[in-house]
């Protein structure tokens, strides 16, 4: 798979070509060129911003089909914590989990059952003192990805561990076998995507060299399916509770669940990705030292707000915590003491350095110079008419061989007016001079 | 480049909080573009957050001039604040002057210039009661 795969990506048609998702890109990533939206790929962190802005409907999330899972011969599905606020009719756990089965899958196996197990993991750590405070959580891809990007300095602080994910992916095809005696090849693991960020790490992961999850199918697109499942399980019954987890992880699904399961009292969660840019701005400067432990989700309220949920994300948090009421604190704990090899990342995130000028400090410096040239003759209005989300972000551009100066609708005015100007100001030869009488040229 | 570098003005106005660290954020951001080394991206960034607080609440605001070139980074802040009576004892630990309320508000720890010094690989105060206060930071690439 390429570096740069990204989930999201553009419906030319549907693109009108307005700058809505320009403006709204937390890391510049987009520009209206040609009259559509592009995405520069390697600053794109997949958080879904342009997606849920789009007017037009024209920003998509790229993610597998249901059908994808008829391949293997044993199928197993991993339901996100999130997933069990979608749904008004639920009266427990166990009836998204029949209704699971119903759509085809062998098994279900809860992701929220791994993030208990990535809890754990966490707090032995801290209790080590094994790790970099504030720990900043990994979990949310979309957050990773703006810290490779805008804050490679806090790297040491992110929690080097899978997020519950990969880790239920991993525990799940590795139950499968045992059970089955199949190949690992011939169980097909689909997760239920939230969000076009977690289709990304499946297919380009962060913390390990390939995604133990075969398909990310969205939430959205199972909805009604699931849904008339639901309906025919609850009509026919449902079995004595399995479910898997408990308090703690179904917690994982909103802001805030994965940060209080650290046991610390010091410890913030912050949601939406203006919000979470502007909690790592603050560690950077070292103003959040007294916290242990820092969640950032990019989507408002956690996963719940998820662009692939259809649900609006507070209604959901609301139904999440009236099924957590009735579930023990933990369903599962570390068994011994050592970690279990599933949750370590086992190959290193790197910085990315998408949004540097030049390799070469130097180079950049002189692109500065002319960058901050270019930018006095801008008019300041960051109107977006270019293209580009700021003046700034256009001059930058045009420093970096993308866009020219004319591409400012202001600075292409005014050259159309010192032309019509020095037009008027021609001087016509005597022979064609007005006749003064009738004031007419002949 | 040109032999000047770069430069950067900035004006920091006293005693509003809602406002202060926007001059450092915005050499944060240039000095991440120029790809510098992330730890003197760092060191820069809280040497003259302290520095920029240190004026707000203490000396009524003031400007700042930073200047990059292809050795080092050198901020100048300028205030005509009170000055500082004692250096040697605002270099310590935990030592500070400001008023409860501004504690109240986060600020005030006492670790302004200790941590200036720290993050700084050279740190000059110039000060003199009742007229103000020069501070120059430099941090090497």
């Amino acid at each position: 798979m390429s570096e740069y795969f990204h989930s999201v990506t553009l419906n030319r048609e549907a693109c009108h070509g307005c700058i809505t998702c320009v403006k709204r890109c937390p890391t510049e990533a987009i520009r209206v060129r040609g009259g559509k939206a592009q995405i520069i790929a390697e600053r794109c962190i997949d958080c879904g911003e342009c997606i849920r802005v789009c007017p037009h409907h024209a920003k998509l999330a790229v993610t597998d089909p249901l059908s994808g899972i008829e391949k293997f011969k044993y199928k197993v599905v991993l339901p996100p914590p999130s997933l069990f606020g979608q749904y008004k009719r639920q009266e427990d756990l166990e009836l998204i989990r029949t209704a699971l089965i119903g759509l085809g899958f062998d098994e279900v196996y809860e992701v929220a059952a791994a993030a208990e197990l990535v809890s754990d993991a966490t707090r032995r750590l801290m209790e080590q003192g094994a790790l970099k405070g504030p720990v900043i959580s990994s979990a949310c891809p979309a957050v990773l990805r703006l810290i490779r990007i805008r804050f490679p300095n806090l790297l040491d602080n992110v929690l080097p561990l899978l997020p519950p994910m990969e880790v239920a992916a991993r525990l799940a095809r590795a139950k499968a076998v045992e059970e089955t005696g199949l190949k690992p090849e011939e169980i097909g693991i689909a997760f239920l995507t939230p969000c076009p960020a977690k289709v990304t790490s499946v297919k380009n992961p962060m913390g390990t060299e390939k995604s133990s999850v075969d398909l990310a199918i969205s939430v959205s697109d199972v909805y009604p399916a699931l849904l008339a499942s639901m309906n025919k399980c609850a009509e026919r019954g449902v079995g004595p509770d399995h479910s898997q987890s408990g308090r703690t992880g179904l917690s994982w699904g909103n802001s805030g669940g994965e940060a209080a399961a650290t046991f610390t009292m010091r410890y913030l969660a912050a949601d939406g990705i203006e919000n979470v840019i502007n909690v790592l701005e603050q560690m950077e400067d070292e103003k959040l030292a007294d916290q242990d432990f820092v969640e950032l989700n990019a989507c408002p309220a956690g996963c719940v707000g998820g662009v692939l949920n259809i649900e609006n994300p507070y209604v959901a948090v609301t139904r999440m915590k009236h099924l957590r009421d009735y579930r023990p604190v933990a369903c599962n704990h570390i068994q011994g003491e050592k970690l279990p090899t599933e949750l370590p990342w086992d190959a290193p995130v790197e910085p990315i350095t998408a949004l540097r000028l030049d390799p070469s400090p130097m180079k950049a410096m002189q692109k500065m110079q002319r960058i901050e040239a270019i930018q006095k003759r801008l008019y300041g209005l960051d109107c977006g008419s270019c293209g580009a989300p700021s003046c700034r972000a256009l001059a930058e551009d045009i420093v970096n061989g993308y866009a020219d100066e004319d591409a400012c609708i202001y600075i292409l005015k005014k050259k159309v007016e010192t032309v019509r100007d020095s037009l008027l100001k021609l001087k016509i030869g005597d022979r064609d001079k007005t006749d003064e009488k009738d004031g007419c040229a002949r | 480049m040109n032999q000047s570098g770069l430069h950067y003005h900035y004006d920091v106005p006293g005693d509003d909080f809602s406002q202060a660290g926007a001059a450092s954020s915005a050499v944060k951001q240039i000095l991440k573009q120029l790809g510098l080394d992330p730890q003197v991206v760092r060191n820069m960034s809280i040497a003259l957050y302290e520095g920029e607080i240190n004026m707000v609440i203490h000396a009524g605001g003031g400007v700042i001039d930073v200047d990059i070139d292809d050795e080092k980074i050198t901020a100048v802040l300028t205030d005509h604040g009170p000055g500082i009576e004692n250096v040697e004892l605002a270099m310590q630990d935990g030592w500070s002057t400001a008023t409860e309320q501004v504690r109240g508000l986060g600020f005030g720890a006492g670790m302004g210039l200790p941590n200036m010094k720290k993050y700084s690989d050279d740190l000059k105060i110039d000060t003199e009661v009742g007229v103000g206060t020069t501070v120059t930071i430099t941090v090497n690439l």
